[in-house]
């Protein structure tokens, strides 16, 4: 399974470099080691467009050497990583966020696995209280109690007690 | 009942993985910038480098910013339309050269002839940045008001042009000039 995943995400990558295969500039990594740290933190949390199972820090993809290459110039200025995102969101959408935000377009996939966890939850109480219901004895009522009885009188060559 | 609901589940799940295969290509993503202002840009021209293209230039026109490069299969694809939509005079197409060299650019439409009106050059992408590009061929249409009012990724085929493009074109045209 995690093979095939693999091969198939490889594979993607591969399609994707075709459509997109180009002129690679060596990226210049910043003298400020503040910056590296908070850009590698930040391209953490980003997607990268071209190969979209890869984070913005992992792919070698041109278009996110060049992002990264831009949130660089943007912290040098700077900015702030809300900023950033902002910059970033605003020309790529929320999809270029691994993480998706909170909004009513996504209140299904944050919610719905509590939701379907309390579904869970409430069948299988109510099996519980079903079953237990089914072992545990109840007393017999007045009328129950005298049709047992009847019954067992009825049975040749015993007696009711 | 006590088969139908399995049942239900699975025809649900059933439903779900239809539709997830029916929405085709996940690396088309919903542009972030549709019906916003088009990001200002002024930059070298491909072929007059003295000369410079600027989206401001096109105010008051629909056109089409259609970016290529020639390191791009799927322009190849397209290219030999972009000639006949020009040719239709429905809609002045101009392109972006995105992360290309010079010569490489020059030479392509040398080989293949040149169906823009001109081409501006985004030498390290950072306009492409700004409009958001991921991958080549990625074509805008803007309107009258500098607004982008759609974006098409992957190659214009007939089938595109004729569907989404030239009626979207159209009717920018009939409402005519909003500003």
């Amino acid at each position: 399974m995690t093979r095939l995943r693999f091969v198939s995400i490889l594979l993607i990558c591969l399609l994707a470099s075709v459509v997109v295969a180009q002129v690679q500039e060596e990226e210049v990594p910043s003298d400020d080691p503040v910056i590296e740290q908070r850009l590698a933190n930040l391209s953490k949390q980003l997607r990268c467009l071209q190969c979209q199972n890869q984070t913005l820090a992992d792919s070698p993809a041109g278009l996110a050497a060049d992002l990264r290459r831009e949130i660089r110039v943007q912290m040098k200025a700077g900015k702030s990583d809300q900023e950033i995102i902002a910059f970033l969101t605003q020309r790529y959408g929320d999809f270029i966020l691994y993480k998706p935000r909170v909004t009513f377009t996504t209140y299904l996939l944050w919610f719905g696995p509590f939701v379907l966890l309390l579904g869970g939850l409430y069948v299988l109480f109510r099996y519980i209280k079903q079953r237990r219901d089914l072992i545990t004895e109840k007393p017999l009522s007045a009328d129950e109690r005298r049709r047992a009885e009847e019954l067992l009188a009825s049975i040749p060559g015993k007696e009711a007690t | 009942m006590r088969y139908l609901i399995p049942l239900g589940i699975f025809l649900v799940l059933v439903a779900f993985l239809a539709i997830g295969l029916r929405l085709g290509d996940p690396h088309e993503l919903p542009s972030a910038l549709v019906d916003k202002p088009a990001p200002t840009f002024r930059l070298q021209q491909l072929k007059a480098p003295d000369k410079t293209f600027s989206n401001e230039d096109m105010r008051g026109k629909v056109w089409l910013l259609n970016v290529w490069a020639s390191w791009c299969v799927a322009c190849r694809e397209e290219h030999p339309y972009l000639f006949e939509y020009q040719k239709s005079g429905v809609v002045p197409i101009y392109g972006l050269n995105y992360k290309d060299k010079r010569e490489d650019a020059l030479a392509w439409l040398g080989d293949l002839g040149d169906p823009y009106l001109l081409s501006a050059v985004d030498l390290d992408g950072r306009t492409g940045i700004d409009y958001g590009v991921y991958g080549a061929p990625e074509t805008y249409v803007i309107d009258q008001s500098g607004t982008i009012r759609m974006k098409h990724v992957g190659p214009l085929t007939p089938d595109v042009w004729s569907d989404k493009i030239l009626p979207l074109v159209q009717k920018l045209n009939r409402q005519g000039n909003p500003k």
